[in-house]
């Protein structure tokens, strides 16, 4: 955690002089109280369903209980927790006065977890959540703060559910991606997914992956890790499968106005990915005709990711190789507020690296790909 | 390939042409099981046989195989690439077995297969042992059937199987493998208890091929966080066809992570990133470098930090190069004798002090 106690009279004391295109945070986590705020939007069935089942994830904790227990309560800063009580970033006057005051947020986008009902194992209670947390996201963020931004909370086993969710929230600006988890049931270019990235492209909205969710498989291919400081690194593992399958199976090259913005997935593994595709992809072309373009170009041009948490080399000059080769412009500043690693943005980019690049992941480049 | 360097060819795979070729292996009771009950080969999905990358075109022979006789491997890599000593890793699909009983019998025969057709007709080969683990206790005895053999350099596992390799149920591995200075190679490929992603399966080899990627990052991950590698310092691990561009970003993240969280895992007693520079080597075919960008070699071979942990290996008959291009491009002069032989020398004990010599 990089936090860095402000003096309390100026007006944004948090915020980093280089933002001077602005301050936009893709990773903020609004948190409901509980089930209970959902209820307005709920049939009486499906809150009916969430008293006597809950929320049942790919795995078999139930009332939010994570398998790999967090390092926190909630995986939050200890200091995030609101002082009227309630959870971390429940509570829209203290998210102000915290986080989106302190650091001179210009925008901020939210991406509700759980319990929004995402990957859950049924989904019919999963598509009537993620209405509801829209409708949530609309009602309690939303209407009242103007620097926030939603994402439109998709139940993406359901593709043809979450494709009428997309149309339904299509056009609003309060909404400006669709979320999807990083761990899916299937890999994410698989076909069944593509009606979610068709209505997103078609209201022009990016598809978001955040890390986390529960597929149903092993967290690692060759079967279960112990520890939770594996399943935080494995994240890193499994958005690499879904760049490779997103670009594998075409669904690129099916959608050229798609955009993915990887959230919290890490960064730095990008480009070896995508050498590895391009260089393999020369042997094997044969078997997938429909990708025209070296895959390395194709992530290039439709991959965005975030840089909260930055993986931080041994030697700190190796982190602007990186970045120079994933793309200065492709890379956006997120906190991951109010969780225990949040990155102050202060502190995040090293002063090492240029100037306007670091304007640039500050604001600049969240404008280009969200249009604010 | 630089002339004069005698370069150690640190991985090439020798094809069982079909379950016939084992039953000279097999006792009585498992010869008879593989005829009566229609067991004709175990080719793995990691590697179609007609697959492009399985077997590189012009090391095809006229039935399409490959990489089935010693003078194949003498023609095709060991003459053109110089290389005086070269390491014999098998992937027939034994991990793929079910019936842990099964297993062990056909991996004692893979192994005694390699020995007679292989080691004994050419010195300059040497071997790994495959490991059968499905069953513990079996591949422990595996390892002292085999270790007084000296041709016997290292045990073998595959980078996908049922756990992760730090988990301690391995352990007992790990000791005979210090014991008798063998270390543990980790090839790509998937013994398919788990889909090749932890998102479930792929659609494509090519998908398949890329995701060898994690694995490897997975099996560190967990040798390092389980204190595999802290509790058995001398072992070393060698990660065979991983590719090696991913290396440095999965040890800058598990680094940081293990920064924030060490509590969990108190054991872990040295940064990730020490730990593997120590006692994790990698083979360079492939190395998965741009194609477009011949400056970025230098700053990866910066990102790691270390020149004695790559180990260069043909990976014949897979297709990784053409013609006799075996070293990947970029690399600068200055790193190759390392590379192609020092380093070899200093992670197989065995290799060393009778180089060439049977």
């Amino acid at each position: 955690m990089n936090v860095i106690q402000a003096p309390s009279q100026l007006a944004h004391p948090g915020k980093p002089a280089a933002a001077t295109l602005g301050l936009v945070d893709v990773d903020i986590h609004p948190r409901a109280h509980g089930l209970a705020d959902y209820k307005p939007w709920l049939s009486e069935r499906w809150w009916n369903y969430a008293q006597e089942y809950g929320a049942r994830a790919r795995h078999g904790f139930t009332g939010g209980q994570p398998p790999f227990p967090k390092a926190q309560p909630l995986a939050c800063r200890r200091d995030a927790w609101p002082p009227g009580g309630g959870t971390p970033a429940s509570d829209l006057n203290f998210l102000r006065s915290h986080h989106l005051d302190a650091h001179g947020i210009d925008v901020g986008v939210l991406n509700p977890l759980q319990p929004s009902g995402q990957g859950d194992r049924n989904n019919g209670f999963s598509a009537a959540m993620a209405h509801a947390v829209n409708e949530w996201q609309l009602e309690t963020w939303l209407r009242p703060e103007p620097r926030l931004r939603g994402s439109v909370v998709v139940p993406y086993e359901d593709a043809a559910a979450s494709a009428a969710e997309i149309r339904k929230r299509a056009g609003d600006p309060n909404f400006c991606q669709v979320l999807m988890m990083s761990r899916t049931a299937e890999p994410a270019g698989n076909p069944r997914y593509w009606p979610i990235y068709e209505a997103a492209a078609e209201a022009g909205l990016p598809v978001a992956f955040h890390a986390f969710g529960y597929s149903g498989w092993a967290m690692t291919n060759t079967g279960w890790p112990s520890f939770y400081i594996e399943e935080v690194s494995e994240h890193a593992t499994s958005c690499q499968n879904q760049v490779t399958s997103l670009v594998v199976e075409g669904v690129f090259e099916r959608l050229p106005a798609l955009k993915v913005v990887l959230i919290e997935c890490g960064f730095a593994w990008l480009p070896s990915v995508a050498w590895r595709l391009d260089r393999h992809w020369r042997h094997l072309k044969a078997e997938v005709p429909h990708l025209r373009r070296a895959p390395s170009e194709v992530i290039r041009e439709h991959i965005w990711v975030s840089t909260q948490p930055m993986e931080e080399p041994e030697v700190g000059r190796h982190l602007k190789d990186v970045m120079g080769w994933i793309g200065w412009n492709r890379i956006l500043f997120a906190t991951d507020y109010p969780h225990w690693d949040f990155d102050d943005p202060r502190a995040a980019l090293p002063a090492t690296l240029p100037e306007e690049h670091r304007r640039d992941i500050y604001g600049g480049n969240a404008r280009g790909v969200y249009g604010f | 390939m630089p002339a004069g360097l005698r370069a150690i060819d640190c991985d090439v795979h020798p094809m069982v042409p079909a379950m016939s070729a084992l039953a000279p292996y097999l006792d009585e009771f498992w010869r008879d099981q593989v005829v009566e009950r229609g067991i004709t080969q175990l080719d793995s999905q990691s590697w179609p046989i007609n697959a492009p990358k399985t077997i590189r075109a012009d090391w095809r022979d006229e039935k399409g195989r490959g990489a089935s006789t010693v003078s194949a491997l003498q023609t095709q890599a060991l003459e053109p690439f110089g290389a005086d000593l070269a390491i014999l890793n098998p992937l027939y699909g034994v991990q793929m077995v079910l019936n842990a009983d099964m297993a062990v019998a056909f991996t004692r025969a893979l192994n005694d297969w390699i020995r007679a057709e292989w080691l004994d007709r050419d010195p300059r080969l040497r071997a790994s042992i495959v490991l059968p683990l499905q069953d513990i206790g079996a591949a422990v005895a595996e390892i002292e059937r085999l270790a007084p053999d000296r041709r016997f350099v290292q045990a073998l596992v595959l980078a996908m199987g049922d756990a992760p390799l730090g988990k301690r149920e391995f352990w007992p591995v790990y000791e005979a493998c210090v014991r008798h200075g063998l270390p543990l190679g980790v090839h790509a490929g998937s013994a398919y208890r788990h889909p090749q992603t932890s998102v479930g399966w792929t659609s494509w080899y090519l998908e398949e091929y890329v995701a060898n990627q994690q694995a490897f990052q997975s099996q560190l991950a967990s040798l390092i966080t389980e204190g595999a590698l802290g509790k058995f310092p001398g072992m070393k691990v060698v990660l065979l066809e991983s590719g090696v561009t991913w290396l440095p970003a999965f040890l800058w993240r598990l680094g940081k992570t293990w920064k924030g969280v060490r509590f969990e895992v108190p054991w872990v007693d040295r940064a990730p990133a020490e730990l593997v520079r120590d006692q994790v080597r990698l083979t360079v075919q492939p190395f998965d470098a741009p194609e477009d960008d011949p400056g970025a070699v230098q700053r990866i071979l910066d990102h790691l930090r270390s020149e004695d942990m790559l180990l260069w290996a043909s990976d014949w008959p897979h297709w990784q190069f053409d013609g006799d291009a075996a070293v990947p491009p970029g690399f600068p002069a200055s790193t190759l004798p390392k590379l192609l032989r020092d380093n070899a020398l200093a992670t197989y004990d065995r290799l060393r002090g009778e180089e060439g010599s049977q």
